[in-house]
């Protein structure tokens, strides 16, 4: 009784892959009872939780179903001078003083134990945050930990990082992180800073607390001097008492690109150091020569990761006009195999939108795309009924000059256009006020030599998209910021070189 | 006959190219999907019923084909209602017997030829070794190209070797064994799958299962899309027939959700996806038994033919 | 052959005393300081002028007062220059930073000149010209080399190749120091466009004989026209408008003036410019020169690309 089906051969035109098929796979929850989430949280500062000043705290909520999760304290400007005045102490009383190899060790410590911890943290991640468990586990925790494990071992060898120059810490950095990454930027941030000898107040994104918060219970179990690192929540204004606090010596920022711009009025007048990471609309450019179905992969990962929420997204896709049919035929493909749904599940590859106001940016980028002209094609696929969600969504036909080919959507939709040449590509892709990232597909290596010469961006994908790694240094030109993040070009943002 | 109702061949020496790292990193994706409950037991039915289940030896016997082919009828007796095996894969000498072992149960009677497993044999002498199987009843022929000829560039020949074969088929159904262990990279496995799909193939095979590496997930994944692009362009479906080193359930599932998410539902069957493999049946046998009983199980229990 | 009679006619010339005679009732040609813009010297599109005066009270010149429009058109010479600058090999970029020190020895004197003109002492005249001749030798060097030491491998984990290298940022506008105004200003031009940039410089307000001439210097150095523009005139009308343009990606400031420095870093939010102050810097020690000051306009840029690590199907040696 072999099972058997004849298939009619179809014309050309008319065939379609199908994935709605009787074969799908059953609900693989992973399970929430690996994590322990409190009813409230306080703020991290001088080594213990300290009740807000301000005496408010505010819901965080799981953007998968909007059911409350916790509740997180609410700095305010009092709260934020006491966490940089214990930022301070610290610096002057142990972390300064300390024997760099000692310093390095806690934070060999800190790396371990987010590893040992990983699958609550990723837990965590996901409820908080929306995104699939699948890249909480995958990517984002062990980034993480790896990216400690990468700085602790800078911390005693940073005479070898600057030729003829002594490098000095900078004093108390304060760091205010987004809510795409949560768990990882606060690793981005911590990391470097207390490893070349920098004390921290870092700020989580409002919406997105839970897993720094986690990670202050890490570094109070990994027995940190008090001080060292201070972790408190709370909206804008909080980050703002931050910026303008007067005895800061850095600001870090991740996070949107007219946020930046504020931050780097609001330190006018100040030797505050900064670095900023902030958007992007990055070219990812196929070639007719590329490898073609690794190419349209690597779109995938490139716009779809993380529900789109990633800064280096590969928004704009530029196709070279002699494969552009095949190319988008197959992401039209690629796009219904994508699953929609729970975060939580295992088999989940898009999860929910981080917040509603999000939810509203993407739909309201959806409208402009459908009134430049363009057209939308979006995945088949059910959406449930709570929470906030957006279907993997493309556009083609898309105009160099329309909104959503130079505006940021930071969500799950690509902007399709064609091109046909090189220079031509160069010069679209360039044409852009950001240069966050970059990605080009071809399999001629000159070419690549040349397009990743050409393409004005800080970190450029060729035939791959979307790749981390703590040892490489990740940041923007023009208005995507600068400073780097990662690597040893990671380090000089915390330090100041003495002749 | 396919190849005469195509208009151009294309020109094999511009395959599309493939990045390795791409591929094992999409690969690896699928072996990331979490197949729990009654998805993990129909996707287990489905690969029982898409195997080939194989013995290529010479010291093949009458009496070992026989008990091999009991065995394809009746997996494992003791679960009522398992699906049967899709084919018995065998030397041409051992069709005749295995035909009658199988009666009119169905399964496919599927002969390797073509001077299996190097192919170094001349043209007339594989199309008398084909014909001579499908005399003998196999429903199904798997033939090897001719690697040496492909690696020294000759692609019309090897075309040309698949066209002919596909004739001397008449009507059995002809499975291209590219053997990708001897072909170096995934750009000569896309190029061989091209100029297989091209010549008249019904099917692409990964492996003889005698030469190492045999079948991985990016090399079958390489051939899928090639399929794909093949289907795409043609509409013509292709199947696909992963051989050797697939020997756990959890494998074997792995490669069905491949097959699901990159050719979609029309190829989850065994009329268009199959797994060359001997010791697979007795482990998809025992994770059934495990899912049904709950309870985790010995090889002792199971018939190894 | 034709060699020696016109040389034997000019030493008669000078033998038989025409020029001393003549020398002595002639009228000194004054030079007329123009601004540099994309290779050409243009007067000021303003039309407008400003004499600087010395310690002494002498009127050093009629130079010109550059205005917004004058920097503007620089800008776009610089944003035309970049592309073909940035791409030239380092190597090459080396040796037309050399020949601009070559040149400068060659008209050593005349800066000296100037120098003195603009209050110097001769010592302190010639030293500083012979240190903004050694600087641009420092830079030189440095063209074909910083690249090396600043550039990283990076050991991801993946199967990738991964490398960050410096590339120039792009179109730097640069408020000249004041005083130093020739080894200030060759010290921060120098590492500008070693590392690949194109730049409008502001010479000093007080002191901008040294600066136009050393313009005449660039322009005969092979540096290609719109690498550097040099405008004179006001800092106090110019800066914010260096400060603020959209199309320049950094801006270099040397004075310790607190509040030009808050409204530059305010205006530099605009376009998120790089802002680099080097308002502590004393150009003739040690710490004047550095690659560290190349690096200031320098961007980290990170390539990744896949490494085929096994062939095939995946299988072993």
């Amino acid at each position: 009784m072999p099972v058997t089906k004849k298939k009619p051969v179809k014309k050309s035109n008319t065939i379609k892959l199908k994935f709605d098929t009787s074969w799908s796979y059953d609900p693989a929850p992973e399970s929430k009872s690996a994590a322990t989430i409190k009813p409230q949280y306080d703020l991290f500062i001088n080594g213990e939780w300290q009740k807000p000043l301000s005496n408010k705290y505010f819901a965080t909520i799981n953007p998968a179903n909007e059911e409350k999760l916790s509740e997180v304290a609410e700095a305010n400007t009092a709260d934020v001078d006491k966490a940089v005045k214990a930022a301070r102490n610290a610096y002057e009383k142990y972390w300064k003083k300390m024997p760099a190899r000692e310093r390095a060790k806690y934070v060999f410590r800190i790396a371990r134990m987010v590893q040992e911890k990983a699958r609550e943290l990723a837990i965590i991640e996901t409820l908080d945050g929306g995104k699939p468990i699948r890249e909480s586990r995958d990517f984002d925790v062990p980034t993480a930990a790896n990216h400690f494990f990468y700085y602790a071992g800078w911390a005693d060898k940073l005479e070898y990082a600057f030729p003829n120059r002594k490098a000095e810490a900078l004093g108390v950095a304060g760091q205010i992180i987004p809510w795409n990454f949560p768990l990882l930027m606060a690793a981005w941030k911590i990391a470097p800073a207390i490893s070349t000898g920098n004390t921290v107040v870092l700020k989580t994104a409002e919406t997105t607390p839970l897993t720094a918060l986690k990670l202050a219970e890490i570094i109070e179990e990994a027995d940190l001097p008090p001080g060292v690192v201070n972790i408190i929540t709370g909206a804008g204004e909080t980050g703002a008492a931050i910026v303008n606090h007067p005895d800061i010596n850095k600001i870090a920022f991740t996070g949107s690109t007219d946020v930046g711009k504020i931050i780097q009025r609001a330190v006018a007048g100040t030797h505050k150091k900064v670095t900023l990471e902030l958007g992007g609309k990055a070219a990812n450019i196929i070639f007719e020569d590329a490898p073609i179905d690794q190419a349209v992969e690597g779109v995938i990962n490139g716009i779809y990761f993380n529900q789109g929420h990633v800064c280096c997204a590969g928004s704009r896709l530029y196709v070279q006009e002699s494969v552009a049919k095949q190319v988008i035929r197959k992401l039209k493909d690629r796009i219904e195999s994508l699953i929609v749904g729970d975060p939580l599940d295992k088999n989940t590859d898009i999860g929910a939108i981080n917040s509603r106001s999000q939810l509203e940016t993407i739909q309201k980028y959806l409208k402009i795309g459908k009134q430049e002209g363009a057209e939308m094609y979006e995945s088949s696929c059910p959406l449930p009924k709570k929470g906030f969600w957006c279907r993997p969504t493309l556009f083609t036909n898309v105009a160099q000059s329309n909104r959503i080919a130079q505006e940021e959507i930071f969500g799950p939709v690509l902007s399709i256009l064609t091109f046909r040449t090189d220079d031509e590509v160069i010069e679209k892709a360039n044409n852009s006020p950001y240069g966050l990232s970059a990605g080009v597909w071809t399999d001629k290596g000159s070419k690549i030599f040349n397009m990743t010469r050409r393409m004005r961006a800080g970190v450029i994908w060729a035939n791959t998209f979307n790749k981390f790694d703590p040892s490489s240094p990740f940041g923007g030109y023009k208005e995507s910021g600068f400073g780097r993040e990662g690597g040893l070009h990671g380090l000089l943002p915390y330090l100041s070189l003495k002749v | 006959m396919a190849a005469g109702s195509l208009t151009m061949l294309p020109d094999f020496s511009i395959s599309p190219r493939i990045d390795q790292v791409g591929v094992e990193e999409r690969a690896s994706r699928f072996t990331k999907r979490s197949i729990k409950k009654e998805a993990k037991m129909n996707g287990l039915l489905l690969v029982l019923n898409m195997i080939d289940l194989t013995t290529l030896e010479g010291k093949d016997t009458d009496g070992k084909v026989k008990q091999l082919c009991y065995k394809a009828m009746h997996p494992h007796d003791a679960v009522p209602g398992l699906p049967t095996v899709a084919a018995i894969c065998v030397y041409p000498s051992m069709v005749k017997v295995a035909k009658k072992a199988l009666g009119d149960s169905g399964i496919k009677v599927a002969s390797v030829a073509t001077a299996f497993p190097s192919g170094q044999a001349p043209r007339d002498v594989k199309i008398r070794d084909t014909k001579y199987a499908v005399n003998e009843g196999a429903d199904e022929v798997d033939m090897v190209i001719s690697r040496g000829k492909f690696h020294a560039g000759e692609y019309n020949f090897v075309f040309d070797e698949i066209a002919a074969i596909k004739e001397a088929c008449g009507e059995a159904r002809l499975k291209v064994i590219l053997e990708t262990g001897e072909l170096g990279t995934f750009d000569k496995v896309r190029r061989a799958s091209d100029i297989a799909m091209h010549a008249g193939a019904d099917f692409i095979k990964t492996s003889t299962g005698k030469i190492q590496p045999a079948a991985t997930m990016p090399v079958t994944l390489v051939m899928l899309e090639a399929i794909r692009d093949f289907y795409y362009k043609t509409g013509k479906m292709i199947g696909m027939k992963p051989a050797g080193g697939i020997s756990k359930s959890k494998l074997a599932l792995h490669y069905l959700v491949m097959v699901k998410e990159v050719l979609g539902e029309d190829w989850l069957n065994n009329e268009w996806f199959r797994f060359g493999a001997s010791s697979l049946a007795n482990d998809v046998l025992m994770q059934i038994v495990k899912e049904k009983t709950g309870v985790y199980q010995a090889a002792n229990y199971f018939s190894v033919d | 052959m034709g060699k020696t009679i016109i040389n034997k006619s000019s030493l008669s010339i000078s033998e038989n005393g025409l020029e001393k005679k003549t020398s002595s009732k002639r009228l000194e040609v004054l030079k007329t300081y123009k601004i540099y813009i994309g290779g050409q010297f243009p007067r000021t599109e303003s039309g407008r002028y400003y004499i600087p005066v010395n310690a002494a009270g002498k009127k050093l010149a009629n130079v010109c007062l550059s205005s917004r429009k004058d920097f503007r058109d620089a800008v776009v010479s610089a944003r035309g220059a970049f592309s073909g600058w940035s791409g030239r090999a380092a190597f090459n970029r080396g040796q037309i930073l050399y020949r601009m020190a070559e040149m400068l020895e060659g008209r050593k004197a005349q800066f000296i000149d100037e120098l003195i003109q603009q209050d110097a002492t001769k010592a302190k005249a010639e030293k500083e010209v012979n240190l903004a001749i050694d600087r641009l030798i420092y830079y030189a060097g440095w063209c074909d080399k910083f690249q090396q030491l600043f550039s990283s491998v990076n050991p991801v984990a993946t199967s990738h190749f991964n490398f960050s290298v410096p590339e120039p940022t792009g179109v730097v506008s640069i408020i000249a120091p004041q005083d130093d105004s020739l080894l200030g200003l060759v010290s921060v031009i120098a590492p500008v466009i070693a590392g690949g940039n194109t730049c409008v410089v502001l010479a000093s307000e007080t002191k901008p004989l040294c600066a136009v001439t050393f313009a005449e210097v660039l322009n005969s150095s092979d540096l290609p026209g719109g690498v550097v523009n040099m405008l004179t005139g006001k800092p106090s009308e110019l800066v914010s408008w260096f400060v603020d343009h959209m199309d320049v990606n950094a801006t270099i400031y040397c004075e310790k003036d607190s509040i030009t420095q808050k409204m530059m870093r305010e205006k530099s939010a605009l376009n998120l410019k790089r802002l680099t102050f080097y308002d502590k810097v004393n150009w003739y020690s040690e710490e004047g020169q550095s690659p560290y000051f190349i690096m200031d306009t320098q961007e980290i840029k990170t390539t990744w690309h896949p490494v085929e690590n096994i062939a095939g199907a995946g299988g072993g040696y």
